[in-house]
Formats: structure tokens, C-alpha cells, sequence
């Protein structure tokens, strides 16, 4: 019960960690306008389980963290129903919640759990959704991310991105780890770590394994490594540095830099290292390659024209047409899974900032407040941009949504974090 | 303070715990090709591993040219403008003492290290690092020194300062390090 205070204190101040104890904790610094309010009762749990985080702090924590969710404090309510039979709508519409959630936690025979949740229309007096997981315990978490995806979903109309992961390095007692956690912070494992530093992970289609940029042998050298074996294979080792990788929407393929011929150029190379072809072709820099989700173009930072900017070419090369043109120095592309929008960094009288262009109108939108901020990327449903930032001359992670509404600080307790990317769906 | 502590454990732990591929850090030299014949920065001709020290890289006095603060060969750094890869004419007088003393010198090598302050994306600092690497290299070039004594790497934004604040700490890491083999 302390701990639901907590969790509501903590929300009302929009200003201090959600939770606490992950090694990212997580910030709401802003939220959407209109905001839904949902009710949450504590599911019933058997006692074994007691001690544990419950499985509705963790919906709770989601939906709140999104900015377009008001959990309400369900405490002082007379009835907390499990089923839906216990459900007395009158206390609910008294506390003003448009939309109720509730479950339980049983045990089964051979240590697994049935977790089983309603969410149920307050005002219509309905059920929107019923689900029943049967899990490990170690598996709980996951549930929750997902039960709060269905829960957004439904309410929103949009895919949660609760139950996916990102990775980061983070720069800790001199080591650069890879990492790769929750997209809540928590649970976050070591994918590799090296004295040398770590930059540019890139997530493969699947999710299943990740491309990165090495120092350890004292040049860059790109990696691939599964996730699953941890497994890692040399993708490129050429003459000069080897760095920027991308994969191609079907996981094929990847783009990469080379300095092959001692500037930076785009090349296209098999998942497997064979079949390397040049696909740009200039005398400044190109680097940064990042895939249209069709796999049709290639998105890329180029200072041909003097500065950096960004351009668009084939994936096979030829013609690049200039895409971005507001300020001197526009870098690291990330394109949308739609297609539609364009994230990159700016920089701009008061420092390097998150911008977002529509690319169908040109329109540009400054996304961040900070000074030093780099490298986004889209989450899966395109709503919310993770990036770094520095504060304090530590870098941390900050979430902003594409509307530049809702904001969310990612802050580590003892490292330096940076080089973010969002990835895919946990299975 | 507590909850810090205990996430800093818990971290600790789940480091610990989950199975990662460490890298081996090789004591390497940042120059990859240790040949033999260069021994140019041993500190006295009587070096006590036995190998006879190369005599073309000390004067008559017997002080490396390389390492007396008073010779222009001890200045390593030079410097750009943000986002430029041009060298700067004030650091043309050092760049043509290095290049000459290459020329001089045949055995020796050289690594120019680019780098690049810490503001703007890591991958369009590596690119730029690489490219006043080897702005410095084209310029030895012009004045005689060889291809083969010269090796270009960018380290980018990787060994900037994280904590600047101004142009005035910001510009100590706009800079291409000449590097001498085996130092």
C-alpha cells in the first residue's frame, strides 16, 4: 500500500522516479492533454506471490509513463472486484473513471500462474476486453507490459510498446557495456562490453540480434551478435574505418560505412559479410545510413553541400535529393515505421536538439528542451522518440512522443548512458 | 540514498549474473605494425633491452628531436575550426617539420588520430575525425613524406571531454594527434 502512494506522489509531481531499484528509472517530465482515467484494482495474488511487485503496479506504471493515462487511486473505493460479477460500476463513475481494470493471480500445478484480466467500460457498463495468461512466475513482468499494451491499445487505438526492449551503451568504471533492458529500464543485460569504446547498435528486424561498432581491436569494426547464443560474428574489418550499421526492412542486408577510400562512404553488405557494393558516391562525408520501412531508399547524413544534412537515395545508389534545410547542420535520420515522419538531430542557436520533419509538408517541429541531445529512434508504433542526452555531463536517456507532448527521462543510477535505440516486441 | 545503493546492487548482481561476452583488452600499441627497425624514441643510445637505437632520430647531442620541448617536433596537436577539416595555416610550420622529418627518417612512422568534440552524432564524428586525419596526411604528403610512413585512424567523439561547457574546452578536442611509433 506505501508503494501505491508512492507511485501516485510521485505521478502527481511529474517530477520524481516512478520506480525505483531498475537500473534506468524513468521520469514523467510532461503528459498529453487529454488524459484517460483508468481504475486499476489490485488483482487478488496467491501468497506466494505476495512479496513480489504486483502485476497492477506494473500496468499502472506503464499506462502512466505513456502520458495519455490518469491511474486513479482505487483505495478508498468501497467494492475491489476481481470478477466481473463483483463489479458495482456506481463506485467507479463516483470516482470519475472512465475505464476499470481487473484480475487475479492464481497458482497452477507445476509452479506456473494464470493471470486474467477485464478491462471494462465504466460509462457503457461493458466488458472492452477479457485475457488469460498462463505463465512461469520469473514471467510476470512481461505480462503486465503486456496486459497494459492491450489495455492501450483498446483504449487508444494504437499498438503499446510496453512489452519491447531497447539497447544502449553505458559507459560504467571506464567499460563500455552493451545493453540491452525493458523498455521500462528494467531487467537490462550485458550483450557485450569492452575497455574500447561501444556506439551504434542496430537492432535486426527480428529483434533477435544486434549490429555494432567496436574499438576494442583500436579502430572501429562492426559486429553482429545474436541475442539468443550470444554468438557474434566480424560483419566488416576493411582497411579504415568500418562503422554506421543498418539493417535493410527484410534483415537481408545491412548499410554500412567505409573509409575505404580514406572518406566516408555507403556501402550495402550481405548479413553474411559477402556481396559488399558501394552505393554512394561523393568527395565529403556519407554516414548514418537508415532504411525507408520498404526497403526502397536509403536515408543518409552528407555534408556535400557544405554542412551536414540529410538525403534520400535509392537503396541501390544513384541520385541523392536533399531533405532537410532549416539550420546548418542536420544529422542522424530515423525514419518512422509508417514512413511518414523523419527524426533527427538539429542544431540551432540554443544547441543540438530533437526535431521532427513531416516528410509530406516539410514541416519542422523542434521536439527537445536540452542542449547536447542525439541519436533517435521511433518506437514500434511510432508515437514516442528515445534519445540521449547530457546532463550534468552524464549522458542519460530521454523519451519524447512524436507530438512533443508527452516526455519521459530515463535516468541510470551510476553510468553514463548513451548511443539508445528502441527495438521490437519481448516474446 | 538507500534505494541507490540497492539499485547500484541489484545492478551489480544482474551484471554479474547474465552471461556476456567480455572483450579482451590487449595492452596493443595504437600502432598496429611494430617492425623492427624503428627505435626512434628510446630515451638514450644505451638502451638496456640490447637493441642498437636508431641514431637518425636524436641529434648531436644526443636529445630525441621528437621529445625536446624546445623543437617544433614535440608539438603533436593540430587543431580545426567546428565541423572543419581544413589545416589551419598556423599549424603549417609543424605539420612541414613532422612531414620533413618522416622524409629524413624513412624508417619512421607515423598514426594521425582525428578527433572530434563531443556536440552532434558520433557516426558524423568518426567520419570527421577521419577526414582531418587525413587532411594532416595529405599535407605531409605535399611536402615528402611517404604514404607508407603514414597511418590515419579517428577515434571521432570517443576520447572527448563529456563535460564542456564552451568553445574554449570544445576546441581542445577539434584536433588530429601525430602519433611516432612506439610511443
Amino acid at each position: 500500500m506505501i508503494k501505491r502512494l508512492i507511485l501516485v506522489f510521485f505521478f502527481l509531481t511529474g517530477l520524481l522516479p516512478l520506480i525505483a531499484g531498475a537500473e534506468l528509472t524513468v521520469e514523467i517530465v510532461g503528459g498529453a492533454a487529454q488524459q484517460i482515467p483508468i481504475a486499476i484494482v489490485p488483482f487478488s495474488a496467491p501468497a506466494s506471490t505476495a512479496s513480489q511487485e504486483s502485476v497492477t503496479d506494473v500496468i499502472g506504471a506503464d499506462l502512466s509513463r505513456s502520458g495519455l493515462f490518469r491511474v486513479l487511486e482505487t483505495r478508498g473505493v468501497a467494492s475491489q472486484p476481481h470478477t466481473l460479477t463483483d463489479v458495482k460500476y456506481s463506485d467507479w463513475s463516483a470516482i470519475q473513471a472512465q475505464a476499470l481494470t481487473v484480475g487475479t493471480v492464481e497458482s497452477l500445478p507445476g509452479n506456473r500462474l494464470k493471470v486474467s484480466f477485464r478491462l471494462l467500460d465504466v460509462l457503457k457498463q461493458n466488458q472492452l476486453l477479457a485475457m488469460e495468461f498462463n505463465i512461469a512466475p520469473s514471467q510476470q513482468r512481461t505480462t503486465a507490459h503486456k496486459i497494459a499494451d492491450l489495455i492501450y491499445e483498446k483504449l487508444t487505438g494504437e499498438k503499446g510498446v510496453f512489452a519491447t526492449r531497447i539497447t544502449y551503451v553505458n559507459k560504467l568504471n571506464g567499460r563500455y557495456a552493451l545493453q540491452v533492458a525493458d523498455a521500462d529500464g528494467f531487467n537490462p543485460q550485458t550483450v557485450v562490453s569492452s575497455k574500447e569504446p561501444i556506439i551504434s547498435p542496430s537492432w535486426s528486424p527480428d529483434g533477435t540480434k544486434l549490429a555494432y561498432v567496436s574499438f576494442e581491436k583500436k579502430k572501429p569494426i562492426i559486429f553482429v551478435q545474436s541475442l539468443l547464443s550470444g554468438q557474434r560474428m566480424v560483419l566488416a574489418n576493411f582497411k579504415g574505418n568500418n562503422s554506421a550499421p543498418a539493417w535493410s526492412p527484410d534483415g537481408k542486408k545491412l548499410a554500412i560505412v567505409l573509409t575505404y577510400s580514406a572518406n566516408s562512404q555507403i556501402y550495402v553488405i550481405n548479413a553474411d559479410g559477402t556481396g559488399l557494393q558501394q552505393v554512394s558516391f561523393s568527395s565529403g562525408i556519407d554516414t548514418e545510413p537508415e532504411w525507408a520501412p520498404d526497403g526502397s531508399a536509403i536515408y543518409f547524413t552528407s555534408n556535400r553541400g557544405g554542412g551536414p544534412q540529410i538525403y534520400r537515395m535509392a537503396s541501390t545508389g544513384g541520385e541523392a535529393k536533399r531533405i532537410t534545410f532549416e539550420g546548418s547542420y542536420n544529422v542522424s535520420p530515423h525514419i518512422s515505421p509508417d514512413g511518414k515522419l523523419l527524426t533527427y538531430v538539429k542544431q540551432d542557436a540554443k544547441g543540438f536538439r530533437i526535431a521532427v520533419q513531416d516528410l509530406a509538408t516539410g514541416q519542422v517541429q523542434t521536439l527537445s528542451e536540452t542542449t547536447q541531445d542525439e541519436s533517435p529512434s521511433f518506437a514500434p508504433n511510432g508515437r514516442m522518440i528515445l534519445y540521449a542526452t547530457n546532463i550534468g555531463g552524464k549522458g542519460s536517456l530521454a523519451a519524447v512522443s512524436a507530438d512533443g507532448r508527452v516526455k519521459q527521462r530515463l535516468t541510470d543510477n551510476g553510468g553514463d548512458v548513451r548511443e539508445p535505440s528502441w527495438g521490437f516486441a519481448i516474446n | 540514498m538507500k534505494k541507490s545503493l540497492l539499485a547500484s546492487a541489484v545492478l551489480a548482481a544482474l551484471l554479474a549474473a547474465c552471461s556476456s561476452t567480455a572483450v579482451k583488452d590487449k595492452p596493443a600499441a595504437p600502432v598496429e605494425d611494430s617492425s623492427k627497425s624503428s627505435a626512434q624514441t628510446a630515451p638514450a643510445p644505451a638502451a638496456d633491452d640490447g637493441a642498437s637505437t636508431g641514431t637518425a632520430s636524436q641529434d648531436s647531442v644526443g636529445v630525441n628531436p621528437l621529445k625536446d620541448p624546445n623543437n617544433i617536433l614535440s608539438k603533436r596537436s593540430v587543431y580545426f575550426d567546428f565541423d572543419k577539416d581544413e589545416v589551419k595555416a598556423e599549424y603549417r610550420p609543424l605539420v612541414d617539420a613532422h612531414a620533413k622529418y618522416l622524409q629524413a627518417n624513412p624508417n619512421a612512422k607515423v598514426m594521425i588520430q582525428g578527433n572530434a568534440d563531443s556536440r552532434g552524432s558520433r557516426e558524423y564524428n568518426l567520419a570527421l575525425g577521419q577526414r582531418r586525419s587525413v587532411a594532416v596526411k595529405k599535407a605531409m604528403n605535399v611536402v615528402g613524406a611517404q604514404d607508407k610512413q603514414i597511418e590515419t585512424v579517428s577515434y571521432g567523439e570517443e576520447k572527448a571531454t563529456q563535460t564542456c561547457k564552451d568553445d574554449g574546452c570544445w576546441s581542445h578536442d577539434r584536433r588530429a594527434d601525430i602519433v611516432y611509433e612506439g610511443e
